[in-house]
């Protein structure tokens, strides 16, 4: 399996989509290819801090203002 | 208040009735669906089976009447507040609102990349599904469904910006394909312990808006908000494969954007973080 190949089924690797014999095709290239594992590792990784943090945090004074029109248009039937 | 219809010679009926009436009491109070609702419902019908012998089940229970038993899976509780507000319950629509505003407000400041206008998406998304909600056929989940919403008022609200020129969400995307990666360092281990929230909210803001708007949606919806791929492609109008395409080469362009920020350096704690504040 050279890189390439590798690269394309990366995001299946990472989203667990793989058959089993592919994801121990894909394994040993791991093993013998550090620059794949970086890859592989690093971007796992960049999904996981965009997953767990917060980047555009709503403030709790326009929740509740944005929260008071919708119930007032709602209520009178919009 | 409906009653029961569970088979009136069933010499349980009127404790489990009382605690399927508890559980509906938690369901308008809460906006939840207890599982411990389903249980008894369940339970319930067994017992009446080995009392009294078969019940049609076609028949609608106290629960059925608020969400309908597919199979042997438990309904998604969004199925029972639409219910309600159907009924004009405009209170479960405020427990939808509460539960997915984050989520909504989210998507659309990715797209729109203005605060003010997220907080316009934001609440004529909410309202349009309100006065939707007659169209929701159920085939997918509401939360998809509002999602949809929103990415077509952020997309109108971006052409409105740009005085009526189309805006597609094909916008930026590169056709050639080839996303082999070039800066292959690795990372150190808990990149982001070199940063405080601050600032590393920052470096993740504009790292991820620097992404063509086609792959920035497609990782926002998929990896950040949590849709499948094949819900993504059905919000976006996109085919699987295309989403798939667009999913591979955000993930990698955001990795080596990142690698800028996270990679392993002599050094690297001060460093870095000079290196960020100096480019502030």
């Amino acid at each position: 399996m050279t890189c390439t190949e590798f690269l394309a089924l990366l995001d299946d690797l990472i989203d667990d989509s793989v058959a089993p014999e592919m994801r121990s095709e894909l394994q040993t290239h791991l093993h013998k290819c550090g620059h794949c594992e970086v890859i592989l590792n690093t971007t796992r990784k960049t999904i996981e801090i965009y997953r767990s943090h917060e980047i555009y945090d709503l403030p709790a004074g326009l929740r509740d203002r944005l929260h008071a029109a919708i119930m007032a248009r709602c209520k009178k039937g919009c | 208040m409906r009653s029961s219809s569970v088979s009136s010679n069933c010499p349980v009926r009127s404790a489990q009735t009382a605690r399927l009436f508890h559980a509906f009491l938690t369901i308008r109070h809460e906006g939840l669906v207890p599982r411990r609702a389903v249980r008894y419902t369940h339970l319930l019908r067994l017992r009446c089976w080995f009392r009294n012998g078969p019940t049609d089940f076609s028949q609608p229970t106290l629960m059925s009447t608020i969400q309908p038993i597919a199979g042997e899976l438990e309904p998604h509780p969004d199925v029972a507040l639409i219910s309600r507000v159907r009924e004009g319950d405009v209170s479960a629509y405020d427990t939808l609102v509460r539960k997915y505003e984050r989520q909504i407000f989210r998507i659309a400041q990715h797209i729109t990349q203005n605060r003010e206008d997220a907080e316009d998406v934001m609440q004529d998304a909410f309202l349009k599904a309100y006065e939707k909600l007659d169209q929701f056929q159920g085939n997918s989940k509401f939360y998809t469904w509002l999602v949809r919403i929103a990415v077509n008022e952020s997309l109108m609200r971006l052409r409105k910006r740009r005085t009526g020129k189309m805006v597609s969400i094909d916008e930026d995307i590169e056709t050639e394909e080839g996303s082999v990666p070039r800066d292959l360092a690795d990372w150190a281990p808990d990149p982001e312990q070199n940063y405080n929230q601050a600032e590393l909210a920052e470096i993740l803001r504009k790292t991820i808006q620097g992404l063509p708007q086609g792959f920035r949606i497609v990782f926002v919806l998929r990896d950040v908000e949590g849709l499948s791929t094949e819900e993504t492609a059905e919000t976006l109008g996109l085919s699987v494969p295309a989403v798939k395409s667009r999913l591979l080469r955000a993930r990698l362009q955001l990795r080596e954007r990142l690698s800028r920020y996270f990679h392993r350096k002599k050094g690297s704690g001060e460093a870095r973080l000079r290196e960020t504040r100096d480019e502030k």
